[in-house]
């Protein structure tokens, strides 16, 4: 145990002091998510890389609030991020969404606006109108889109909420000081509600889409917490194929050989091999995440479940650099394969291009790939999730590690360390 | 002396090709042994037999009593292994090697520690211990290795040639490192091709070729094996024809065996003042040239080309 543990500081204090390794591990996912963010506009505050999101809204209100709410969705500010269109029917737009081919449905449904601002029948009997909830039907298969559709709802309501407690007491202080009737107070509820709609704070949502979590806090959902990840989590699949490789580097350069003639046995140098590849994995995903939150104000989220999904992540990738070391015979073949499956799980994890645009069939095949489990769990956490909400991604990811180990245990027990 | 290794008919197989032929010997506590032979012999592979590596295709050895093939672990814990390739973590430094080595034979703490300082300096290196390993020459990279063999202080010490392809200095220094931990009391298995390392070196050397120990013995006891001889050997040039020469050599009554290695040609005779104005005579009536000769004692150089009729050196 105490030789397993002292043999993965090793490798990590190797993998941190190799040059080439850094460059791989640290600088380019770094500079690709500065590269990418800069052309998606992050950093000029645009437009967002996900972009064209089919949404359909059934609006049964058909009255000021309700109109907003479509309105907001059909503005200028939205026209890229999303694709709205007016249904009719709740039934029809749920199945849309069933089938996929939107990533959610907004059913606002009849009296809303009245549940909000009363009117004037109301006003007159005393009666409290009671609550009427938009309903946000979300497409599980699109977790990013639909999440944005989520929080740009939530969004609204939060804010004609906040602007419904300030809009009725100072209609009630104008009534109460006979500057109107509570005939014109329905008209004056009706104008702050649209004035709030118009309000500037609304025309950024574009760029940082506010939501807020079950416990009350702000978060946002920024296009580089889905850049970043992504970036991070693709290198994070050459680190591994980088720490597998090591293994039959040291074999070739004799120190593993060496460590064979100690009184050491075979099991706790394959095991100290694994936790220094584990390791040095988490180090460069946690460093990757310090880096960002620190350079770009980046919010990852809930920080245990960031810690949680990071190294469930990580524990996957390891599986994925074990088997393909124990597959390969030389390091250039691990090398080769390492960047190959870099590359595949990149895409096919959907680093470059969301998952969403692609046919349902690599979105299954991407199941495969820890980037894809990853992507959503931090994507989950980005949009104000905690580490509740990951449980079907750890678990995945936990499984599909398990697999992998031990698919590659028997395979490196039938290659052998070294020759016998 | 009671015998802390013992070797009984070891047998190493790759694949079709077997490169250990049944090899058995013994060393006793306190010794040096040398095992001589030309590359290819099967020198590191008996060694990585002898130290757990490889297990043998059949035989077997006890090392302080321990079977290398039942009981490995106790067979690890009392030897060090000086392998013939550097095996280092050149973006370590010195310092974090030893110390690395030192815990995988389980060392911690304060012993872990004093025995580093006392190894660097051993190894002469207490100075450039905080550099990192790939910035040292050659000389300075075989003496780290040589430093990772003797941190748990073992009482078997395998050092594999360890003085290939390095400058004479460090190659001084080697050799005079091994004979004080000898006379600190550690038993030293060393192979090597070079004749002199051997000679200098060894209390007990064996002969090793093509997988087999061919003769076993003092220095003494080897040198006689080939009888009271004497060898001369003669430098021509490169155009000339050496085998013609030597077949030549030969006929001469009073020559054993003329051999030819490059432009040299080695002539073993029981006196080589008696066959020195025939072998010149010889050269002249060819118009070979002689650029020198030298007259030599039997040493383990002539005792294996005696044995098997080919030099020691490729
Ligand atoms: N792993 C191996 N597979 C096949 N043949 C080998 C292997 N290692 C060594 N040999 C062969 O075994 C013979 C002995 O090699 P070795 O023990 O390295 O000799 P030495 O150390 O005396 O130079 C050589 O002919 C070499 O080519
Ligand atoms: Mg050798």
């Amino acid at each position: 145990m105490l030789k397993t543990f002292i043999i993965g500081i090793k490798d990590l204090r190797l993998a941190f002091r190799d040059r080439a390794a850094l460059i791989f591990m640290l600088a380019a996912p770094f500079a690709l998510t500065l590269g990418l963010g800069l052309v998606t506009g992050r950093f000029s505050g645009n437009s967002s890389g996900i972009s064209d999101i089919p949404v359909i809204i059934v609006n049964l209100d058909k009255k000021e609030l309700g109109n907003a709410l479509e309105d907001l969705f059909s503005s200028q500010d939205l026209a890229e991020l999303v694709e709205p269109v007016s249904g009719s029917s709740p039934e029809a737009a749920r199945q849309s969404v069933d089938e996929d081919k939107s990533a959610a449905a907004i059913i606002i449904p009849e009296g809303f606006t009245n549940s909000i601002i009363p009117s004037q029948a109301d006003f007159a009997n005393g009666n409290e109108p009671e609550a009427i909830q938009i309903e946000v039907y979300a497409n599980p298969s699109r977790p990013t889109s639909a999440g944005i559709i989520k929080s740009i709802v939530d969004e609204f309501i939060s804010r004609v909420e906040e602007g419904q407690v300030s809009a009725q007491t100072s209609i009630l202080q104008m009534i109460l000081s006979g500057r109107i009737t509570p005939e014109q107070a329905e008209q004056a509820g009706i104008e702050m509600g649209q004035r709030l709609q118009n309000s500037p704070n609304v025309d950024t949502l574009a760029i940082k889409l506010n939501s807020t979590t079950a416990d009350g806090e702000a978060v946002q959902f920024d296009i580089l917490a889905y850049l970043a990840p992504g970036m991070a989590l693709m290198f994070l699949m050459y680190t591994v194929s980088h720490g597998g490789r090591s293994i039959l580097a040291e074999k070739a350069q004799g120190t593993l050989p060496r460590m064979l003639v100690t009184p050491t046995n075979s099991m706790q140098i394959l095991g100290g091999k694994v936790f220094g590849i584990f390791l040095t994995g988490a180090a460069q995903m946690l460093i990757l995440i310090g880096a960002t939150t620190l350079l770009f104000q980046l919010k990852w989220g809930d920080g245990f479940g960031v810690v949680m999904l990071v190294f469930a992540a990580v524990f996957a990738a390891t599986g994925w650099g074990m088997l393909i070391t124990a597959l390969a015979r030389t390091t250039a073949q691990v090398a080769n394969v390492g960047s190959a499956i870099m590359l595949i799980f990149g895409i096919l994890g959907g680093s470059f291009i969301s998952l969403e645009q692609m046919p349902l069939a690599v979105q299954t095949f991407s199941k495969i790939t820890p980037n894809a489990w990853a992507l959503d769990g931090f994507t989950t956490l980005g949009l104000g999730g905690t580490l509740a909400d990951l449980f079907a991604p750890i678990t995945a990811l936990l499984t599909m590690g398990i697999i992998l180990f031990l698919t590659s245990v028997v395979l490196f027990g039938k290659k052998n360390l070294v020759q016998k | 002396m009671p015998n802390i290794l013992e070797v009984k008919n070891l047998v190493k197989n790759y694949g079709d090709f077997q490169a250990v032929k049944g090899v058995s010997f013994e060393i006793a506590e306190g010794e040096i042994f040398s095992l001589l032979g030309p590359n290819g012999a099967g020198k590191t592979t008996t060694i990585s037999m002898l130290s757990t590596l490889y297990t043998p295709t059949s035989g077997d050895a006890t090392i302080g009593g321990h079977s290398i093939s039942k009981d490995p672990m106790g067979v690890r814990n009392i030897i060090g292994v000086v392998p013939q390739d550097l095996a280092l973590y050149e973006d370590l430094t010195a310092k974090e090697n030893l110390i690395f080595w030192g815990q995988m034979y389980g060392l911690s703490g304060k012993s872990l520690a004093s025995r580093v300082d006392e190894v660097l300096g051993q190894i002469g290196l207490t100075d450039k211990a905080k550099d990192r390993v790939k910035t040292y020459s050659g000389g300075m990279k075989r003496r780290v290795n040589i430093g990772v063999g003797l941190l748990h202080k073992p009482r078997l010490l395998f050092m594999d040639e360890p003085t290939v392809g390095i400058d004479p200095q460090s190659r001084r220094a080697i050799l005079d490192t091994v004979k004080d931990l000898n006379k600190q009391g550690m038993t030293v298995l060393y192979t090597t091709h070079y004749m002199e390392e051997a000679e200098e070196l060894s209390d007990r050397v064996g002969i090793i070729d093509h997988g087999q120990l061919i003769a076993i013995g003092t220095q003494k006891e080897l040198t006689k094996q080939v009888g009271e001889t004497e060898t001369l050997i003669l430098h021509i040039s490169e155009n000339d024809d050496p085998e013609a020469l030597a077949k030549a050599f030969r006929d001469i009554k009073e020559v054993l065996e003329a051999n030819v290695v490059n432009t040299e040609i080695s002539v073993i005779t029981p006196s080589a003042k008696d066959v020195l104005a025939a072998v010149v005579t010889k050269a002249n009536e060819r118009g070979i040239k002689i650029h020198s000769i030298d007259i030599r004692e039997p040493n383990l150089e002539a005792v294996f080309l005696h044995l098997t009729g080919r030099a020691l050196r490729d």
